[in-house]
């Protein structure tokens, strides 16, 4: 067990005497022989944060997180580390502000350094008629008190004098803003819930693929895996990317459609923008890392992929859209560019939810929200798992949910997922 | 990706609209019956989605606008064969 407590004094007194007082982060653990209370089939960003609130809020510890390479290697690694609680509709809202509030006491509670930055989120706003629904959107969040602030084009303009204001196609009338939103280092937030739930005694296996799972009589008794079979009185499978085909191998089908996800980051700059700036009308959301590269991305490649690649025409189509908007960025040069696959359901919106084989969990279908998610999203699949109850603000992630027409369409564009 | 189009040789992806998976040509036809609910919740919410060799529906709608079958792997993006679907339909047994 890893006792080690990060300070400001530990980092001193490592430094002088020669850094040998470090102890690994997590322990690197192998599948025990008489199984587990609960697997959790996935180590991302989700599947650590719920085996870590199994631990701290249920006290199941008896819990090992399989996954296929190394942790936080999917899109918690891959991901434009925005962090925000601006949803409107009832079934999102009060899921994505609990996520927010965690995300506000992430470091203390884990001990762990994940660089949560408050900087603040604005959507812009170009018309009459995006004004009503971003005032509409607005209440909801007071409603949820998420907080938000309006801004008339004048404010805007002096707080951040680069944007194009003038625009010919989108000119800048106003903007909603979130300023508890912001952005955290997203491989910290693997690590830290890594640490967290190895020290509650949780096994994190890596390089250990499912390949499939032991079902009887329509009753999940464990998993099958590159290190062998694993039993366990509960599966709770947490891969999204990958879900469609983890889930086939149990036979189940789902409302999801896997696309690719690119996103960009420029040389480093000198500080220009100290929040994060959403340009949702031309698909582009653009914020300032720590080391001084623009971080951005856009619009989904529109096509079904697993690569975690992505084309040249999207690249364009981003990088013309940031063009519009923030004319300053034309002189910047890209660094890196990167694709995640992601789940994209039918609706926008994610599951949390038991399924037609027993002891079987699944969850997943995060489109690109799963980030600023990953807190409430643990905290709420532990609780499921925990209790067989959904926890009271993950109620509607329900797989039945299109069957039942109850669908969570945050955009409105009904079922087609590569346009949410 | 380019995409080898029967009639007018290779075109850009760009220039086309991208609609999904094959299994969308065949719109359940029996409204009038009690499974009819379910036939077409399967339809529009239920995918395969298949990491691997894949035929899907491709609208070129900056060109001829025709619709086309597209045979795309999703793990590579490699276009193994590209048709009308017309043709694909009738190969089927559908009218049209």
């Amino acid at each position: 067990m890893n006792k080690t407590r990060y300070s400001a004094f530990k980092v001193l007194k490592e430094a002088l005497t020669g850094h040998k007082g470090w102890e690994p982060t997590w322990r690197d653990a192998e599948p025990k022989s008489d199984g587990y209370d609960v697997i959790i089939v996935g180590g991302g960003g989700h599947g650590l944060a719920t085996a870590y609130y199994l631990a701290k809020n249920h006290g199941i510890t008896n819990v090992a997180v399989l996954e296929r390479g190394w942790i936080g290697s999917g899109n918690v690694g891959r991901n434009t580390t925005i962090i925000r609680s601006n949803y409107l509709l009832p079934g999102n809202e009060p899921f994505y502000e609990l996520s927010l509030q965690l995300w506000e006491n992430l470091e203390q509670d884990l001990n762990y350094n994940a660089m949560v930055s408050q900087r603040g989120i604005m959507n812009l706003i170009h018309s009459d008629a995006q004004r009503d629904a971003f005032i509409r959107r607005g209440n909801s969040m007071l409603f949820a008190d998420a907080g938000c602030e309006y801004l008339e084009a004048k404010e805007v303009k002096e707080r951040y004098p680069f944007l194009d204001m003038n625009n010919a196609r989108f000119p800048i009338k106003a903007a909603l803003a979130q300023p508890r939103g912001g952005t955290v280092r997203h491989d910290a937030v693997a690590w830290g819930y890594a640490r967290g739930a190895s020290d509650l005694g949780v096994d994190i296996i890596q390089n250990c693929e499912v390949t499939g799972f032991n079902i009887e009589n329509g009753k999940c008794l464990g998993v099958q895996t590159t290190k062998g079979d694993i039993k366990a009185n509960r599966v709770g499978v947490c891969v999204a990317g990958s879900s469609s085909r983890v889930m086939a191998k149990a036979g189940i089908k789902l409302p999801i459609e896997s696309h690719v996800l690119q996103a960009f980051v420029t040389e480093g700059l000198k500080p220009v923008m100290d929040n994060v700036i959403t340009f949702g009308a031309g698909h582009f959301y653009c914020s300032q890392s720590d080391k001084g590269g623009l971080v951005f991305g856009g619009d989904l490649d529109s096509y079904n992929s697993y690569a975690q690649r992505g084309n040249l025409p999207v690249v364009e189509d981003v990088c013309s859209g940031g063009m519009a908007i923030m004319p300053m960025i034309g002189r910047a040069r890209l660094l890196r560019m990167w694709g995640g696959v992601m789940d994209m359901s039918m609706d926008g919106s994610p599951f949390i939810d038991s399924t037609e084989v027993k002891e079987l969990f699944f969850n997943g279908g995060w489109c690109y929200g799963g980030f600023k998610a990953t807190p409430a999203s643990g905290y709420c699949y532990a609780h499921l798992l925990a209790t067989d109850v959904p926890h009271e603000v993950a109620t509607e992630y329900r797989l039945d949910r299109f069957r039942r027409g109850a669908m969570i369409d945050e955009k409105g564009v009904g079922p087609q997922p590569n346009l949410h | 990706m380019i995409i080898n189009h029967p009639l007018l040789g290779p075109r850009d992806s760009e220039e086309f609209v991208y609609l999904g998976s094959t299994d969308l040509i065949d719109r359940p036809t029996n409204w009038e019956k009690s499974a009819a609910a379910e036939d077409f919740y399967q339809y529009q919410y239920i995918r395969e989605n298949i990491a691997g060799d894949i035929q899907e529906l491709w609208y070129h709608e900056q060109g001829d606008q025709s619709w086309l079958i597209v045979t795309r792997n999703t793990l590579t993006h490699e276009i193994k064969n590209v048709e009308f679907a017309q043709d694909f339909s009738r190969a089927k047994g559908r009218g049209r």
